[in-house]
């Protein structure tokens, strides 16, 4: 587990690339029990005026936040996890070829260390075809000092 | 149809029991690309001291969403589901979610707000054992488009 005192706001963490295809979608739907048809029906997205099947805006919080879980060394040490859902993630359907439907982009910063409390925050940078997906995407963890 | 404003501070009582079992956990990690060795091997869960398997950190969105479904589907409050979008969330742990907890939601409608045709709905859950242990606070907000929005 990284310790608080060698934190440096603005220090960047980690980042990645989540790889997401329609059967992401399906397996989350399945998971979570989140089965509006938006996330998985080509037609009915298009018939509520989306552009196409969009990613559950909890798929893309949850795995997002991996990023910190596995930094952490501990899925138990994030205490608050909040965002608000700006942009959707468009996922084309390219099942059967190894082409991904979406790339989401996750990068994760220090935002604030609360030595008192023993947390650090951490904000993420969530973005899909370089737009911010997620804004306000912040993680509260407990660390060791 | 639209939105009933006379939703805003109105709760819902804990329903159904919600137990976490360790294959759930094992699956919702999965589908949330998650791959850290506490949500899915035991051992690994309690060498960091954790009573079982570890749950992802968004994985009372299943209980706090049950939650409330009794509000969507409450035929009172006018929402209709195909015409919702998510527009905030906020988990607050009090302690982790483990494997072998039982599970109940208390649900709260903190506010409603119209929004031109629509309106944006602000839920809580509360989350807590059987037994009156505080677990997770789950905040969410709601966008319910009106027609042509």
């Amino acid at each position: 587990m990284p310790a608080l005192n060698e934190l440096e706001k603005g220090q960047e963490i980690a980042r990645r690339v989540i790889d997401v295809n329609r059967v992401d979608l399906v397996k989350y739907a399945g998971a979570s029990g989140d089965f509006n048809p938006i996330h998985w029906n080509e037609a009915f997205a298009q018939g509520v005026e989306l552009p196409g099947v969009i990613a559950h805006g909890m798929f893309t919080m949850g795995s997002a936040v991996q990023l910190v879980t596995d930094w952490a060394g501990d899925p138990g040490a994030v205490v608050d996890y909040q965002t608000r859902f700006t942009k959707p993630v468009l996922v084309t359907d390219t099942t059967g070829t190894a082409t991904p439907g979406a790339q989401v982009e996750v990068v994760g910063v220090v935002g604030a260390i609360d030595e008192e409390a023993g947390t650090a925050r951490i904000d993420l940078n969530v973005t899909f075809d370089g737009q911010r997906v997620l804004m306000k995407a912040q993680v509260l963890v407990k660390l060791s000092a | 149809m639209s939105i009933n404003p006379d939703l805003q501070g109105r709760s819902y009582p804990a329903a159904e029991v919600y137990e976490v079992g360790r294959e759930k956990v094992r699956e919702f990690a999965r589908a949330v690309k998650a791959t850290h060795p506490a949500h899915f091997d035991v051992e690994a869960a309690q060498a960091l001291g954790h009573a079982d398997l570890v749950a992802p950190p968004t994985f009372a969105i299943i209980v706090a969403q049950r939650a409330d479904a009794q509000l969507i589907e409450d035929p009172e409050s006018g929402i209709d589901f195909s015409r919702v979008v998510h527009a905030d969330q906020r988990f607050t742990h009090h302690r982790p979610i483990v494997a072998g907890d039982r599970l109940v939601a208390e649900l709260h409608v903190d506010q409603v707000r119209g929004m031109g045709g629509g309106a944006m709905i602000t839920t809580r859950s509360e989350i807590s054992t059987v037994d009156g242990e505080k677990v997770a606070t789950t905040t969410s907000s709601i966008l319910v488009r009106g027609e042509g929005q």
